[in-house]
């Protein structure tokens, strides 16, 4: 097996090891009042973190494209409570037709 | 027929499903960037099935198409995963799993399972959030790995779908349901902020890990000197259910 093999199997090993250390930190210790308003806001703030994420960034960079668009178009979606599913719906749709017309990038 | 229907398309499974597919399409973008990276067809199924989290396969495939080194291309995609231990503790303190389902609950904890998870108001919810979104992102992201890796290059842009526009909707849509008073608002804002800020002076994968960084300190904080305030607020009602 070449050494990239390796590197690749290892870092498939690094990525399963990661995922399961977060099951062994003790039930007692997540338990806590100030653990569960600790989680509450982490949640929040880790979904913030993925929408701008996706919406703003390419690697390094922050970048505006046609993504604001769909961001603004899902949250129209949402205010008027559409579904879920509708939603992002409408986010692929709004960034298709923004690259269509020509509007965004 | 109706009443089976019901009982499985729970709006936990319909939206676990409408993530996976958002999600998995992606893969044939991943597939197709992987061999043009110079992976070979085992290599890059290898690292859907095995590594399973897209931003580290990205990462990965990335630094090696950059001219990197294996072991670059390593510590990026481990530096990514590690945000999926935050995931973990999240769902461990959420959906109480068996210790027996852990190593199988393990290997899907990520982005899309954690989210959809976590978006849900009833215990028996969250589970069905938590495996609809991580298996059926797993099976359509395998499968679409390997479409775009024997299909090549011109499958590869998922842009040109208006896939990156849907998984921006798809992560608001679980983050709006918690936007319901003062404080989850400003800690989405700045949440936001610190991650835009974050984003252009780190390599990719530490932003996420700042801003929870920043936020464990926040509700630290904040729920030693409010907490009577806190326990009856709207912050701790999609909790309530845990015991």
């Amino acid at each position: 097996m070449s050494e990239l093999s390796w590197w690749l199997l290892g870092a498939c090993a690094a990525a399963f090891a990661l995922k399961i250390s977060g099951y062994f930190v003790p039930r007692r210790v997540l338990d806590s009042p100030l653990m569960s308003h600790v989680a509450a806001t982490l949640t929040v703030a880790l979904l913030a973190s993925l929408v701008t994420m996706n919406a703003v960034t390419s690697g390094q960079e922050l970048i505006i494209d046609a993504r604001i668009g769909a961001l603004a178009a899902a949250t129209i979606a949402l205010i008027f409570k559409a579904p879920y599913l509708v939603v992002v719906l409408v986010g692929a749709l709004a960034a298709v037709a923004l690259r269509a017309t020509g509007l965004a990038a | 027929m109706p009443s089976t229907k019901s009982n499985w398309l729970t709006p936990a499974t319909k939206m676990g499903l409408s993530i996976a597919l958002a999600t998995g399409l992606y893969g044939i973008s991943f597939g197709a960037l992987s061999i043009a990276a110079g992976l070979n067809l085992w290599q890059t199924v290898a690292l859907s099935a095995l590594m399973f989290t897209g931003g580290s396969q990205f990462a990965f495939i990335g630094v090696l198409s950059g001219g990197g080194a294996a072991s670059a291309a390593f510590s990026a995609a481990t530096l990514l995963g590690v945000r999926n231990a935050v995931y973990g503790m999240q769902i461990k303190q959420s959906l109480r799993p068996s210790p027996r389902a852990v190593p199988f609950m393990a290997q899907v904890t990520i982005d899309e399972s954690t989210a959809t998870s976590l978006g849900q108001a009833s215990l028996s919810e969250r589970h069905r959030g938590f495996w609809t979104a991580g298996l059926g992102v797993y099976v359509l992201w395998n499968l679409f790995t390997l479409m775009g890796a024997l299909l090549g290059e011109r499958m590869g842009d998922p842009a040109a779908w208006g896939l990156d526009g849907a998984a921006v909707a798809a992560f608001l849509g679980l983050l709006w349901p918690r936007l319901k008073s003062a404080q989850p608002i400003v800690v989405a804002c700045a949440a936001a902020t610190v991650t835009a800020f974050a984003v252009p002076l780190t390599v990719p994968g530490v932003p996420i890990l700042i801003t929870a960084g920043c936020a464990v300190l926040f509700a630290v904080l904040t729920g030693r000197h409010t907490k009577p305030a806190t326990e009856h607020g709207q912050l701790q009602q999609v909790d309530q259910e845990k015991t």
